[in-house]
C-alpha cells in the first residue's frame, strides 16, 4: 500500500480529535500509511487567502515543499486544507512565475518546490487507493441498517479535478455502502454548512443548518457522516440554537466518515473517539456494544 | 540572367501604403534586384483594379517579361485576379508570384521604417523563388454527371430533388429506414407554426417517387474511392428482411407482431414501436424493417407472426436476408447527414433520468406530436396528469465552456414555441429561463413578442438545479427550478410540475469517421469545415464534396434547406461544364526514391495517397490531391515533390528573405 504524508491541520489537534484518531486508526488497519508532515504550519484557512494571496500560497508550498523533499503526495482530512494546498499546488505547477516568487521565499527555509508531487483528500485515499472492494473485505462488521446521510459539503468537489461529477458524485454513498450500512438519498448533501458565517451572520448560518437536518431527518438519516472538522462543528454544535430559532426539536449526530469505518472495522470505540459528541450517538454506538456483548 | 521580372507595389489605399513607403519599395527593386532579373518595378494605388491589371498586361507584352511579382494582399484573395491577367497577356499564369506585404507587413506593423524594409525583404524573396515557378498547365478531369446526396433529412431532401428536377440522377442515402430526418419528429415549425409534417411528407413523397432519384434507406456509406468527377462510392444496404418489390406496406406485419420495444429514435423514448416496424405512418419508403436486436424470431428461433400474417403473394417477410453491397459512380457529393441532440444526462444536476418529469426538447416535440406516443396532449410522464406550471431552461449544453461553447441557433425559437404551444394546449403558467434571447431572422423577434403577449414568463437567468428537495410547503411535491433572475438581482425557487430542457446541437456521434470518409475536416466542435465561412459556405477543401445543414453548424430548417439548395446549385454548376479544370499545384511521389514507408499514407488530409503492395511504393493522385505540401515536409527520403512549393523555390525564398542575393550574387545560383 502506498504511503502519504500527512497534514492534520489545526482542527485534529483539538477539536476535531476524534477524526484524527479513527483516520490513524482505520488507515493502519486497511494498510495505509501516513507519515504526519514534520513541522507542518497553517494551511491559510478561510481567510489568509482573501487578505494576501501570495503570503497564503507561501504559506501552503512550505508544506507541499516538505512532503516533496520526502517524495510523498499530501492528505489533508479537513476539507479546507485539501482546498488550500489543491490550489496552491495547481498554481504553483502551471503559472512559472509565482512559483519563482515563492520559491525564493522559501529558500529563507532551505526549502523548494518543484511541482512533484499531488494533493488528495482524505476520502480519496479511501475511495480512490483502498478502493471499495478492500474495505468490504476488511469489514467484518457490516453496519446493517444504519441509515446514513453522506454530507459531502462544498470544498470537498471544488476545485474540479478532471472530469468526475462534481454535481452528482456517488463515491460517499458508494463508502457507506462498502461498510454495510444504508446511504441516504439526501438531496442537500452538496450544499455549504455555512463555513464561518456564524461568526459574521448567525441568522443565515443558521438557516443554512437548518436546511441541511432537515432534509436529513426528513429522508430518515440517522445519523451524519461528514468529512470535515468545520461541517462537523456547523451540523453538530449549533443543533441547539436552530432548535430555538425555528421551533423544531432537531437531534441527529454527526460523526466522521472514518468513525463509521472504524466501527465496521471493529476497532473499539474509545480509539475511534466515540463517546465525546455533543449530540450522543446512540444508536451508532449500540453497533458496537452489540458486538462486545455478544 | 535569363528572366525578365516585373514587380508591381500595390498601395491598397492606406491599406498598405499607410504604413510601407511603397514609392521607396518599388524604386529599391528595381536598382537593388536589377542583376536579378528586375527589369522594372511599379507602384499603384489598386493594382487589382482593371488599370491595374492592364498595367501588367501591358508591360509583359512590351517589355517581354517572363516571370511577374505582385507585391499585395494575401495570395487568397487575387492571385486569381492577377494570374488572369498575366494568362491574357500571353504569359502561364502560374509565372505569377503573389507575396503578401499587406496582412504579413503593413497590417502588423506600426513602424514604418522598418516596415519598408520587411516589404523589401519579402519582394526579394518573391523575387528568387519566381524564377524556380515552372509554367503549369492544370489538370482537366469529366464530371460524372450522378450526385450522391448522404442524409434524407430536410437538408438532404431539398438537395436531392434540386438536382433531380434539374434532370440528373441523384442517389440518396439515409441511414433510418425513413428519410424525413429530425423534422419528421417535430410537430410545429416555428415561426408561423405551420405543421411539421404537412410541409415535410410531400417533399418526402417527391423523393419516393422521382425518376431521377434512387433511394436507399437503411444504408450507410462505407467506401469512397475516386477523386471530384468520378468517385466509385460503395453502399451497404443493411438487410431489412423485406423483400421491398413484392411489399405493399399494409402494415399487417407490424400490427401482429408480438414484440413492442421503446423507440429511442424516432420517438426519442418517449413511445413504443413493434419489432418489425416503420418509424412513422408517413415513412418513406413505405417498407418496414426488421429490429433483428428485438425480434422474437432472432432471438429465440420461432415466431414468424409478421410471415405468418404477410398477404402478399409471394410473401415479402425474408428472415435468409442479407447485406448488399452497391457501388454507384457519382461525380459530386453533398453531405448533409444533420446532429445529435445533446445528451441532458451530461448535465445531472438538471436531473433528466433522475427526475421524471424533466423532459428534453425532442421527448416534447413528440409529446406535442398529434401521431406522437400522448397524441398530443401536453401531460406529466405518468401520462394523465395536465401540468399547471412549465419551466423552460434554455441553452442546456450550449453556451457553457463545460460542454459546448458554441450557440446551438435554434434553441430560443424552439423554446417559444414550446411556450406557445404549452400555453395553447393547456392553462400552465410558463416559465422561460434564459441566458440571452436571440430572435434575429424573418418572423422570429415577432414570434417572441406574441409569446410575450400571451403571458408567457421571461426570466434571464442560467438555471443552476433542478431538484425535488423542497424547502417550503409550497414546493412539496414539485420540481423547483433554482435560477438566479439577473434582471432583479435575486436568486429565485419556481415550484413547477413539467421542466423542458431546451438542449443543443451536436455532431453526430460519428462525424470525425465520416468526415475521414469522405476527406474532408472538422473543426474542434466537429462541425464539418467549410471552404469559406462567408463566401463559400457549403463547398468544403475538397474538390467535389459539398455539405449541407445542421452537419455545417446548427441552424434552422429555412438555412438548411437554402444550403441544402446552394450546395445543388454548386454541383449543377460543375455538371453543366462537363468538366473542371484542377489547379496544378499538388504532390507527386519519384518512384526510384520512395522506400514505401507508407508515412505519407496517413498524413494525407484528402486521402489521395495510393500504396502499391506490389512495388512497395506510394503514388499520389493528382485529381485528389490538393497541394498542402503535409507529404513533402513529411518524407524522410525526399522522395515527395511539390509542382510550386519545390525545396529549390522554397530554399531560394529563404535565401531572397535574409537579402543574401544583394550582399554576394554569385552565392544566388538560379
Amino acid at each position: 500500500m502506498k504511503k502519504y504524508a500527512y497534514f492534520p491541520g489545526c482542527s485534529l489537534e483539538k477539536m476535531a480529535q476524534s477524526y484524527h484518531l479513527s483516520t490513524i486508526e482505520t488507515t493502519r488497519k486497511l494498510g495505509v500509511e501516513l507519515e504526519e508532515l514534520e513541522d507542518w504550519n497553517c494551511c491559510g484557512a478561510t481567510t489568509y487567502f482573501h487578505v494576501d494571496q501570495l503570503l497564503a500560497h507561501t504559506l501552503v508550498a512550505r508544506n507541499l515543499a516538505m512532503a516533496e523533499r520526502k517524495s510523498l503526495d499530501l492528505v489533508a482530512p479537513c476539507s479546507a486544507c485539501y482546498k488550500n494546498a489543491f490550489f496552491t499546488n495547481t498554481y504553483l505547477k502551471n503559472d512559472q512565475d509565482l512559483a519563482e516568487h515563492i520559491n525564493f521565499a522559501l529558500e529563507e527555509d532551505n526549502l523548494h518546490y518543484s511541482g512533484n508531487i499531488e494533493v488528495l483528500h482524505l476520502i480519496e485515499v479511501y475511495v480512490k487507493e483502498v478502493g471499495y472492494e478492500e474495505i468490504r473485505h476488511n469489514v467484518t462488521h457490516p453496519l446493517e441498517g444504519l441509515r446514513v446521510a453522506p454530507y459531502y459539503g462544498c470544498q470537498i468537489l471544488r476545485p474540479r479535478k478532471n472530469h468526475e461529477d462534481v454535481e452528482q458524485p456517488r463515491f460517499f454513498e458508494e463508502l457507506i455502502s462498502a461498510i454495510g450500512a444504508e446511504p441516504v438519498n439526501f438531496p442537500e448533501r452538496l450544499r455549504c454548512c455555512g463555513g464561518s458565517l456564524i461568526l459574521t451572520s448567525r441568522e443565515a448560518a443558521l438557516s443554512m443548518v437548518h436546511l441541511l437536518l432537515k432534509s436529513a431527518l426528513d429522508h430518515e438519516a440517522e445519523v451524519i457522516a461528514t468529512a470535515c472538522p468545520l461541517c462537523q462543528v456547523n451540523l453538530e454544535c449549533y443543533q441547539q440554537q436552530v432548535n430555538q430559532e425555528f421551533g423544531t426539536s432537531i437531534s441527529i449526530p454527526v460523526l466522521y466518515f472514518t468513525q463509521l469505518i472504524g466501527l465496521a472495522l471493529e476497532i473499539p470505540p474509545k480509539r475511534l473517539g466515540l463517546g465525546t459528541e455533543l449530540v450522543p450517538a446512540t444508536k451508532v454506538l449500540s453497533y458496537a456494544r452489540r458486538e462486545t456483548n455478544e | 540572367m535569363s528572366e525578365k521580372i516585373g514587380v508591381y507595389v500595390c498601395h491598397c489605399g492606406t491599406n498598405i501604403a499607410g504604413t510601407v513607403d511603397v514609392v521607396n519599395v518599388a524604386h529599391w527593386a528595381e536598382e537593388q534586384l536589377k542583376h536579378r532579373g528586375v527589369v522594372i518595378a511599379r507602384d499603384y494605388k489598386f493594382m487589382c483594379s482593371s488599370l491595374g491589371q492592364e498595367l501588367i498586361e501591358k508591360d509583359i507584352q512590351e517589355l517581354g517579361l517572363t516571370r511577374v511579382i505582385v507585391s499585395a494582399c494575401s495570395p487568397h484573395l487575387h492571385e486569381t485576379t492577377f494570374r488572369n491577367a498575366c494568362a491574357r497577356a500571353g504569359l502561364n499564369p502560374y509565372l505569377c508570384e503573389l507575396v503578401s506585404i499587406r496582412e504579413q507587413c503593413s497590417w502588423v506593423h506600426t513602424d514604418g521604417t522598418a516596415a519598408t524594409e520587411k516589404a523589401k525583404a519579402i519582394i526579394s524573396g518573391g523575387v528568387e523563388r519566381v524564377h524556380h515557378n515552372e509554367a503549369l498547365e492544370p489538370l482537366h478531369v469529366p464530371i460524372h454527371p450522378s450526385t450522391l446526396v448522404v442524409g434524407g433529412g430536410i437538408a438532404g431532401i431539398q438537395a436531392a430533388l434540386e438536382l433531380a428536377d434539374a434532370g440528373f440522377q441523384v442517389c440518396l442515402v439515409e441511414r433510418e429506414p425513413s428519410i424525413g430526418g429530425h423534422m419528421a419528429q417535430f410537430d410545429k415549425t416555428f415561426p408561423t407554426l405551420d405543421c411539421s409534417a404537412c410541409i415535410l411528407t410531400p417533399k418526402m413523397v417527391q423523393v419516393g417517387s422521382h425518376p431521377n432519384i434512387t433511394l436507399y434507406t437503411w444504408s450507410e456509406v462505407e467506401r469512397v474511392d475516386g477523386y471530384v468527377g468520378n468517385f466509385t462510392v460503395t453502399i451497404r444496404k443493411k438487410a431489412r428482411y423485406v423483400n421491398t418489390d413484392t411489399c405493399t406496406g399494409c402494415g399487417i406485419c407490424w400490427e401482429k407482431c408480438p414484440k413492442k420495444v421503446v423507440d429511442n429514435v424516432f420517438e426519442a423514448g418517449l413511445g413504443k414501436r413493434k419489432a418489425i416496424y416503420t418509424p412513422f405512418p408517413q415513412s418513406v419508403p413505405k417498407y418496414p424493417v426488421i429490429d433483428v436486436e428485438n425480434c422474437i424470431y432472432f432471438e429465440r428461433g420461432k415466431c414468424k407472426a409478421c410471415q405468418i400474417f404477410c398477404p402478399t403473394e409471394p410473401n415479402s417477410i425474408n428472415f435468409e436476408q442479407e447485406d448488399e453491397l452497391i457501388q454507384l459512380e457519382v461525380g459530386n457529393i453533398i453531405l448533409a447527414t444533420g446532429y445529435d441532440l445533446f445528451d441532458s444526462k451530461r448535465i445531472p444536476q438538471y436531473g433528466y433520468g433522475r427526475l421524471s418529469n424533466v423532459f428534453t426538447s425532442l421527448e416534447f416535440e413528440r409529446m406535442c406530436n398529434a401521431s406522437g406516443p400522448t397524441e398530443g396532449k401536453i401531460v406529466l410522464r405518468d401520462g394523465k396528469t395536465v401540468p399547471k406550471t412549465v419551466a423552460i431552461v434554455h441553452c442546456v449544453g450550449s453556451r457553457d465552456e463545460n460542454y459546448n461553447e458554441y450557440c446551438s441557433a435554434i434553441c430560443c425559437m424552439q423554446s417559444l414555441k414550446f411556450a406557445h404551444l404549452v400555453m395553447e394546449r393547456t392553462d400552465a403558467e410558463v416559465y422561460n429561463c434564459y441566458i440571452d434571447l436571440r430572435t434575429p431572422a424573418k418572423g422570429y423577434e415577432e414570434f417572441y413578442r406574441r409569446v410575450l403577449e400571451e403571458g408567457g414568463h421571461f426570466i434571464r437567468g442560467k438555471v443552476a438545479e433542478v431538484t425535488d428537495s423542497a424547502r417550503f410547503p409550497d414546493e412539496e411535491g414539485k420540481l423547483i427550478v433554482q435560477v438566479e433572475d439577473t434582471l432583479i438581482g435575486k436568486q429565485r425557487r419556481i415550484p413547477v410540475d413539467m421542466v423542458i430542457l431546451s438542449a443543443g446541437l451536436e455532431p453526430r456521434h460519428d462525424a470525425k469517421e465520416v468526415a475521414h470518409l469522405f476527406g474532408i475536416s472538422c473543426s474542434a466542435d466537429g462541425w464539418f469545415i467549410e471552404k469559406h465561412p462567408k463566401l463559400d459556405p457549403v463547398a468544403t477543401m475538397t474538390e467535389g464534396i459539398f455539405i449541407a445543414g445542421v452537419v455545417q453548424g446548427p441552424k434552422d430548417i429555412p438555412a438548411s434547406v437554402a444550403q441544402g439548395a446552394a450546395a445543388s446549385a454548386r454541383v449543377l454548376g460543375r455538371i453543366q461544364q462537363g468538366e473542371i479544370a484542377l489547379e496544378p499545384i499538388r504532390a507527386s511521389v519519384i518512384e526510384e526514391k520512395c522506400s514505401g514507408c507508407r508515412i505519407c499514407n496517413d498524413l494525407c488530409p484528402f486521402n489521395a495517397i495510393l500504396f502499391h503492395e506490389d512495388r512497395m511504393v506510394s503514388e499520389i493522385n493528382p485529381a485528389l490531391c490538393q497541394g498542402c505540401g503535409t507529404c513533402v515536409a513529411a518524407c524522410p527520403a525526399g522522395a515527395i515533390v511539390g509542382t510550386a512549393f519545390s525545396n529549390e523555390q522554397i530554399l531560394a525564398q529563404i535565401e531572397g528573405l535574409l537579402l543574401i542575393n544583394l550582399q554576394s550574387p554569385s552565392r544566388v545560383l538560379a
